[in-house]
């Protein structure tokens, strides 16, 4: 690209002051306390809210320029990978569930952070922070849309694309994304921005999309990368936003410590919960793998999240205690998701499959820990199973956290054979959570998480099967029954990879596309 | 001392600017991946707008490096001349 820079009126400072401060005004009809309602409840004390600067001092008018310019490079990438059948391309078809996972989890969450940042704007009294939320927002509803066309090239051709916005409010595992965003949505400003702004976009943000980005370079996804790079292009401008907003509430009264500090230890669990899925999809779902889950975790958590709590610590900032757990667990969480997915292959609207020897080796040198101790003659026996016709399918339904919302599959700190399982009572219910991670944030706001829409308790209750459904019936199949009202296509969408309509057509494809009969 | 560091889509904008950063940080490393190249640096890195303008030939605006970045760490400082990534323990 050649842009034309033209000479500046103004520098970059003086224009910032201008753009932001210049444009704000005390309200006079109205007290500012009615016009922002939500700036106090929390307790957040704020004394001067232009003590806040977005360091990349973006205004506007730049926002808007530089915003066009990454459209204009994206779409141009989409049209050639559409126009030239790039799907053909990528690896392996496998690797499409990886997409499936992606555009079904992920991309409505994006739609979710604009709405959240455009209410975050709108509550800010302060005018540097609210022009940075609105920049944010703005972005959040760029990545829904850029994602949802990327991945629409898909939906022209294989199976589990075709309704994420339904599935987003019904499925199982669906709720684990969707529950995170709503209960950070569901708090105040000043928390939206600990749980989004700052653990998810700055201590997270990396972990899933620069692995994930790097695996669809790897496996020959030209589109995925290049919306998932441009949306990445705002994530350091978010990152630094969350950063700024963590630093100024603990630069404004000292007795901002203590709130921001349970944020930052409820929203880093809650957020490392979450990224489990991207643990799985790294270890087992990308045919041709970039760098396991345990290094990508070394990298972008413990050495990028380190020096961040490192350099927290004058403002008297600690490490969250449940991260200790996160050294172990690192080794281990990947291969608990893929087993669990597997089991429940039948309820997914993505395909499951084991892995190869090829890569139970890559595993096993990845894991020297723990793979071959724990995980590798489990997967070779379901794996023989299937061969021998008996591919294994969990048909009960697990229980799941109370918080995180995943079934209780992760295994207690220091024994990998013992499910971690946590009970709290609240007026006189009895509530179960996976950690002790997740137990603390149970007990902190139980009012708040008593309420959770949990899948399964709502499968039980009756209150996922098509509506006329007569459970009574002889020869009732629940589970049909709960997949029709998924909307996802029984025997398509769901079940192994292996036998599945993706596997056939992306072979005949393929060898239509280098063959000549 | 801890990393700071800063990751671009691996392109031809990119390419000098790249090179101009390793040239201006002796201490940086440049790390390749699929699509990326992520530079990481002890404590502080610095990229300057004239180095990057004498490489191009052109007039460059630093707000430009939007458009091809991928991810930072450290806190930020941006003018006209300068884009600084640090951490201050």
């Amino acid at each position: 690209m050649d842009m034309n820079v033209k000479k500046k009126k103004l520098g970059l400072k003086e224009k910032y002051a201008h753009m932001t401060r210049g444009l704000d005004w005390e309200t006079s009809y109205q007290p500012m306390d009615k016009v922002f309602p939500q700036a106090k409840f929390e307790g957040i004390k704020i004394h001067d809210w232009d003590k806040w600067e977005d360091p990349f001092r973006l205004t506007m008018d730049a926002y808007w320029k530089y915003q066009a310019e990454k459209e204009r490079k994206l779409y141009a990438v989409l049209d050639a990978f559409a126009q030239n059948n790039g799907h053909l391309g990528i690896t392996d078809a496998r690797y499409l569930n990886a997409v499936k996972l992606f555009l079904t989890g992920i991309s409505p969450l994006e739609y979710v952070a604009h709405r959240g940042f455009a209410a975050a704007g709108r509550n800010f009294p302060g005018v540097g922070p609210r022009v940075a939320c609105l920049m944010q927002s703005v972005d959040e509803i760029r990545h829904a849309q850029t994602q949802i066309h990327a991945i629409s090239n898909y939906n022209k051709h294989y199976d589990g694309f075709h309704d994420f916005k339904h599935m987003l409010e019904r499925v199982w595992y669906l709720s684990v994304p969707k529950s995170f965003f709503d209960d950070a949505f569901s708090a105040g400003p000043f928390e939206w921005m600990i749980a989004i702004g700052f653990s998810f976009e700055y201590v997270l943000t990396n972990l899933l999309f620069v692995p994930f980005m790097s695996g669809a370079a790897y496996n020959g996804d030209m589109a995925t990368v290049t919306f998932g790079f441009s949306a990445q292009s705002d994530e350091a401008r978010h990152m630094t936003l969350g950063l700024e907003c963590i630093k100024f509430m603990l630069e404004q009264d000292p007795d901002n410590l203590p709130i921001v500090q349970k944020w930052i230890d409820k929203w880093a669990w809650r957020g490392i919960r979450v990224l489990s899925l991207v643990g799985m999809m790294m270890d087992y779902m990308l045919p041709k793998r970039v760098m396991s889950w345990k290094e990508a975790w070394e990298i972008y958590f413990e050495q990028n999240g380190g020096a961040l709590f490192a350099d927290l610590a004058r403002y008297g900032i600690k490490v969250p205690e449940c991260l200790t757990q996160c050294s172990e667990d690192k080794e281990h969480i990947s291969h608990q998701a893929w087993a669990t997915f597997y089991q429940y292959g039948g309820a997914a609207a993505f395909h499951t499959w084991m892995p190869n020897d090829e890569e139970m080796d890559w595993l096993s040198a990845k894991y020297p820990n723990t793979f071959d101790k724990y995980y590798r003659a489990r997967f070779t026996y379901w794996r023989d199973e299937a061969e021998k016709g008996n591919r294994f399918y969990s048909n009960t339904l697990p229980m799941l956290c109370q918080v995180c919302q995943i079934p209780m599959i992760f295994t207690e700190p220091g024994d990998p054979t013992t499910l971690c399982y946590r009970e709290s009572e609240y007026e006189g219910e009895k509530y179960h959570t996976c950690s002790d991670g997740c137990q603390h944030i149970f007990d902190n706001e139980p009012e708040k998480y008593a309420q959770a829409w949990l899948p399964v308790h709502q499968i039980y209750q009756g209150n996922c099967f098509p509506e006329g459904t007569d459970p009574t019936v002889e020869g009732f199949d629940p589970l049909a029954a709960v997949l029709d009202w998924y909307h996802f296509n029984n025997g398509h969408d769901n079940l192994d990879f292996e036998g599945s309509r993706d596997q056939a057509n992306f072979a005949a494809w393929r060898g239509m596309a280098t063959k000549n009969t | 001392m801890s990393k700071v560091f800063i990751a671009f889509q691996t392109n031809e904008d990119t390419r000098p600017i790249i090179e101009a950063v390793l040239a201006d940080n002796p201490h940086a490393v440049a790390n390749e991946s699929p699509a990326m190249v992520k530079i990481d640096a002890e404590g502080e890195l610095v990229i300057k707008r004239a180095s990057i303008e004498e490489l191009i030939g052109r007039d460059f605006d630093l707000q430009e490096l939007q458009i091809n970045l991928i991810t930072i760490s450290g806190h930020l400082d941006e003018d006209d001349d300068e884009f600084k990534l640090s951490w201050l323990n």
